[in-house]
């Protein structure tokens, strides 16, 4: 008997921690909709409603290579500017064939997806057999390079079909009068048609969510942790390293990729210039403060930091400097071991004073406190193991 | 003779770029932190000497020594302040903290000193060396930035071999809990490692804007990320690996854009990091680190 | 411990949105409440405020607050600024534009940067919000809108403008050319100059680049010009790295004519630039500070006074913006209390037939395309200060 309860409280844990992303996302939808229809939102929210599904995604995806995988990837933004491109580029090359937006705008996501995911096999062959930051600074400079490169694209569509150049003017590439240039290196793409909805966004989100949870939750997701938590000993019991660490940086490139196409047709030009390396930093913090491996918290963190500059206008001037030491605020607090002691600190002094039990007053902060033994690999929030601790745990205590 | 040329102009682009990473390795090897804002104190310090020449009319040594001491000072402050209370945290916290820190710095100077480009004035004036009837000139700038350059890397080289502080640091380095059990103020030396590390900034700020005159709260964060670049490039946490790193760097970016393309050039830079770290993961002269089961 | 976490979560996630949303609204119930008895126009804007673009964002910002202040000492029609940040990106561009709908906008001044512009832009055209914008130049901002103007030249017309004075003037026989190529204005400058010289068969012997990463070493494009025999150096570019390129071919000891565009001005105001190094420096520009033009100097003189430095074409360029509206608002009879899109057609009306003097030029006029129609100036540089060259 004693054990059914601790089982039943062990399933209901795995069955929130698998479906509160889900439901806090569609709280929110529904919530944001109504208000939307009603005319009580704001314009700038309204405005911000798809970008802020993208950086969802993003920040999801992104955290299954820096979360689940424990590899640090500082270009993914790359991913997300593939994505935009093609998806974009599709979208206006069907526009004849497939009137319906809404089936547009699916297809040119998909074809996104399906580009990005290639450049994140192509990429993840050779980037994955580093480690830590030499592993790093390899995915920014694939970041840079696929900016440097889409930069000195260019691509237009006329009655003969799709015209590619490279390094070349929009003039050598030899179009009809009437062609419509696509992409125009630097200049980036005009006149994207404004396919993006809040409902497509959220149906993207809950599609990563479907494919992110299952992965993790699958023999795959306990194999990709593994790698994780001990490399050397997932090899020893016969995990093939390359194949999960591709099957996680590829679904991740992937998903960022229909961000991106989700991204670009919400404005009407995108320029490669704006994937660099600091929107790749952006969305890292958002995976960082929403905690590493944590999926609600990406979400959260993704809609608050991106909604947060915005609430921050009245300060004008001093508004990015407010945001940084926020930032910098929000780290110590959440990292730093004796500030994280304090709320049970507080809570076993006010238990002690009020109901006069005597709790663990240091017990539960000197755990916390201390220092774990260096690991080679990134370092994950230690409370979202949970079940995985169990394994995990044997294999580290060797 | 046009090799020659763009030798010599990667070169100097290089040695700047080694300056810069040897600060950041030396920060990487000993604290195992990126610094990301290593980036935004060369702009600290060479506004500083900007302030101490253009508007006050101080010779160039005082300005030199004030952007030095200024530096060394954020340096140790920014340590103290953002990154020793999360020396247990996970890696990625700190590099968050770090880009934190970049952008309060980069933010802090857009409100003092405003975002108009302030021209740099040289240490050395703007003559240069002609060789071949004037065919090659090397500005004195150029080998001032190599001659220091070699300086530092020699002069960091004997401090972390010769004496006790630098003995101290390679300990810290290898293991922080045994260094500790020895005795070693484990504090006190990462504080040196980046009060050592800002004032590398410093210089490196100075050259850098007596090289390429343009000042402005975002010049320091392109060459921070190349510098960093470098540092990997040449093995992380290796001194004669961040020089001859930001060297090699320097001269692939000009010979790339001489000899390929200049629309390129970026992604050329990159391209052979990628090739050389695929060959050598741990760098040049990275030192392997043998995996103990 | 951990259910209670992600019950807090979830809290907050609720408590965010609500807030995000609820907090938006409050400046729209204000604006309305103000509107009922507003005694100024809105007019909004965005621009570069923070970021490696500051100085164009806030040198609009400044001439164009100059404007409005001399416009409402006068008494009359009052107007109301107010500047967003847009950190000279589409994204941000957008979310402050949204703000300033919020706040009641009634009319727009765009965007300063071209790319922030087309974006925004798209927002005009669809809320039929009229926007003016003083400097974004790329053709796509206007293309397919018919309330977006340019106060600017737009870029091709620079570009072939250039090469055509190139060749009329004679200025040199074999061209060098260097520009950005992550960079939408400057690349399509260099698209049209190319074509037009192609067609006036004026030599381009030497084309090179630079990025946003690498505009601090110049040996390699400058060697290439030199060893080339390129006589002049045509520079679509901004000054910052322009002053970098001239002082790394003095030290080169390579003295070819330099030809800017409308980005070149502001080279003389660098804190600490030697000016000898821009002696001869030939550009197209819309605005000269020097000039003894009556508006120009009072121009100048209270940009100095109020903050601390010579105006640049940005700044001339939003004072004119504001003039630009304040004369149609007049001649358009436009009131307080009217809502944005009935000004937004009211001014159509007005710009597309009047005739505009201001200090970046005089009888400009625009097309239905919403370009400008004025003549650039020549100027070159001459012992520190521009001198016309026509």
């Amino acid at each position: 008997m004693s054990v059914v309860v601790p089982k039943l409280q062990q399933l209901a844990r795995k069955n929130l921690r698998t479906f509160l992303p889900y439901a806090v996302v569609i709280v929110a939808f529904v919530v944001v909709s109504v208000l939307a229809n009603g005319g009580n939102i704001s314009a700038t929210l309204r405005g911000q409603l798809v970008p802020i599904c993208a950086y969802v995604v993003l920040a999801v995806s992104l955290n299954l290579t820096v979360g689940v995988l424990g590899e640090l990837s500082l270009g993914h933004a790359g991913f997300m500017s593939v994505g935009a491109f093609s998806g974009v580029t599709a979208c206006i090359a069907l526009s004849d064939t497939i009137p319906s937006q809404g089936l547009r705008l699916v297809v040119g996501m998909i074809i996104a997806a399906i580009c990005a995911g290639i450049a994140g096999f192509l990429i993840g062959i050779p980037v994955l057999r580093l480690r830590g930051d030499y592993l790093a600074i390899v995915t920014l400079a694939f970041g840079e390079i696929i900016k440097n490169v889409i930069n000195c694209l260019t691509i237009g569509k006329d009655s003969n079909g799709l015209h590619f150049g490279f390094l070349t003017t929009v003039q050598d590439l030899g179009m009809e009068a009437d062609a419509r240039v696509i992409i125009n290196g630097p200049i980036g793409i005009s006149n994207i048609p404004r396919l993006s909805t809040f409902t497509a966004g959220f149906i993207l989100i809950l599609v990563t969510l479907f494919i992110v949870i299952n992965l993790v939750n699958s023999k795959s997701g306990r194999a990709i942790m593994a790698l994780r938590d001990n490399r050397i000993a997932a090899e020893s019991v016969g995990i093939p390293v390359t194949r999960y660490k591709l099957m996680a940086f590829v679904t991740s490139a992937t998903l960022a990729g229909a961000a991106g196409a989700l991204y670009a047709m919400n404005f009407s030009t995108i320029v490669a210039t704006k994937f660099n390396f600091n929107t790749s930093i952006l969305i890292l913090v958002y995976v960082v403060l929403g905690g590493l491996g944590n999926i609600t918290g990406s979400i959260i963190a993704a809609t608050v930091l991106t909604v947060l500059p915005e609430m921050l206008r009245e300060f004008n001037d001093y508004r990015m400097l407010i945001y940084a030491i926020v930032l910098i605020l929000v780290m110590l607090a959440t990292n730093n071991a004796s500030v994280k002691a304090l709320p049970a600190q507080a809570k076993a002094w006010f238990s002690r004073v009020v109901t006069g039990s005597s709790g663990s007053p240091g017990g539960d902060a000197s755990i916390e406190a201390d220092p774990r033994p260096d690991a080679t690999v990134v370092d994950h929030d230690n409370q979202d193991a949970d079940e995985q601790d169990d394994v995990s745990e044997v294999i580290l205590d060797v | 003779m046009a090799f020659l040329s763009h030798l010599i102009s990667g070169v100097s682009l290089g040695s700047i770029y080694a300056i810069i990473a040897l600060g950041y390795t030396m920060v990487y090897g000993i604290a195992k932190m990126l610094n990301f804002a290593h980036g935004d104190v060369i702009m600290v310090g060479a506004y500083s000497c900007f302030f101490m020449v253009s508007r006050y009319e101080l010779p160039a040594v005082v300005g030199v020594v004030v952007a030095m001491v200024v530096c060394t000072i954020l340096g140790v402050t920014i340590e103290r302040l953002a990154y020793r209370p999360l020396r247990q945290a996970p890696a990625l916290a700190v590099l968050i903290t770090a880009i934190g820190v970049s952008y309060f710095l980069q933010n802090s100077a857009l409100l003092l000193w405003t975002s108009n480009p302030k021209v740099f004035p040289s240490i050395v004036g703007n003559g240069s060396l002609k060789l071949f009837d004037g065919q090659l000139s090397i500005s004195y700038t150029a080998l001032l930035t190599v001659v220091t350059c070699i300086i530092i890397m020699m002069a960091l080289t004997w401090f972390t071999s010769k004496t006790r502080m630098g003995k101290a640091m390679r300990a810290v380095s290898e293991d922080k809990g045994a260094a500790q059990l020895m005795g070693i103020n484990v504090n006190a030396t990462i504080s040196m490692v980046f009060a050592i590390g800002s004032a590398l900034a410093a210089i490196a700020g100075i050259l850098l804007c007596s090289a390429y005159p343009t000042l402005s709260p975002t010049t320091g964060s392109m060459p921070g990320i190349k510098a960093f670049t470098a540092a990997v490039f040449g093995g992380i946490g290796s001194i004669p690996g961040a020089m001859i790193g930001g060297i090699l760097l320097g001269v692939i970016e000009i010979f790339g854009k001489a000899y390929i393309s200049t629309q390129l050039s970026d992604a050329i830079v990159f391209l052979v990091l990628i090739v050389v770290l695929l060959v050598r993961p741990t760098g040049l002269l990275g030192k392997s680190v043998q995996e103990k089961v | 411990m951990k259910m209670k976490k992600t019950l807090a979560c979830t809290l907050a996630a609720t408590l965010a949105f609500a807030l995000a949303a609820c907090s938006e609204d409050a400046p729209t119930t204000t604006a309305s409440s103000t509107s009922a008895a507003a005694t100024a126009i809105k007019i909004g804007a965005t621009g570069p405020l923070t970021g490696g673009a500051a100085i164009y964002g806030q040198a609009a910002r400044n001439g164009a607050q100059i404007a409005v202040d001399e416009i409402n000492a006068l008494g009359g029609i009052q107007l109301e600024l107010n500047y967003q940040d847009d950190e000279h990106d589409a994204e941000k561009a957008v979310n402050a534009y949204n703000t300033l709908k919020d706040w009641g906008m009634q009319i727009s001044l765009g965007s300063v940067t071209s790319t922030p512009a087309i974006a925004t832009g798209a927002e005009n055209f669809t809320d039929r919000i009229f926007a003016l914008t003083p400097s974004a130049s790329s053709v796509d901002v206007t293309a397919g809108k018919d309330n977006v103007f340019q106060m600017c030249f737009a870029d091709p017309n620079q570009g072939s403008a250039s090469a055509q004075y190139i060749v009329d003037q004679k200025l040199g026989t074999k061209v060098a050319v260097i520009y950005k190529n992550d960079d939408a204005y400057s690349t399509g400058i260099f698209n049209t100059f190319k074509t037009t010289a192609e067609t006036l068969g004026l030599e381009i012997v030497s084309t090179s680049t630079f990025t946003e990463d690498s505009q601090q070493d110049f040996s390699v494009q400058l060697g290439d010009a030199k060893s080339k025999g390129a006589d002049i150096i045509f520079l679509p570019i901004y000054y910052t790295p322009a002053s970098l390129i001239l002082q790394q071919a003095a030290s080169i000891d390579y003295t070819p004519k330099f030809f800017g565009v409308d980005g070149m001005d502001g080279i003389l105001t660098l804190e600490g630039f030697n000016t000898a190094l821009a002696e001869g420096v030939i550009l197209l520009t819309p605005f000269n500070a020097d000039s003894t033009d009556a508006k120009t100097e009072a121009f100048v003189a209270t940009y100095q006074s109020k903050f601390g430095e010579v105006p640049n074409q940005f700044a001339a360029d939003g004072y004119d913006c504001i003039y630009a509206i304040y004369q149609a608002i007049q001649a358009g009879n436009i009131t307080v209390d009217l809502s944005a899109e009935a000004i937004n057609d009211i001014l159509i009306a007005q710009f597309t037939t009047m005739t505009f003097n201001g200090i970046t030029g005089t009888d400009v006029t625009w097309g239905t395309n919403g370009q400008v129609s004025k003549a650039p100036k020549g100027m070159i540089i001459k012992n520190g200060a521009y001198a016309g060259l026509d």
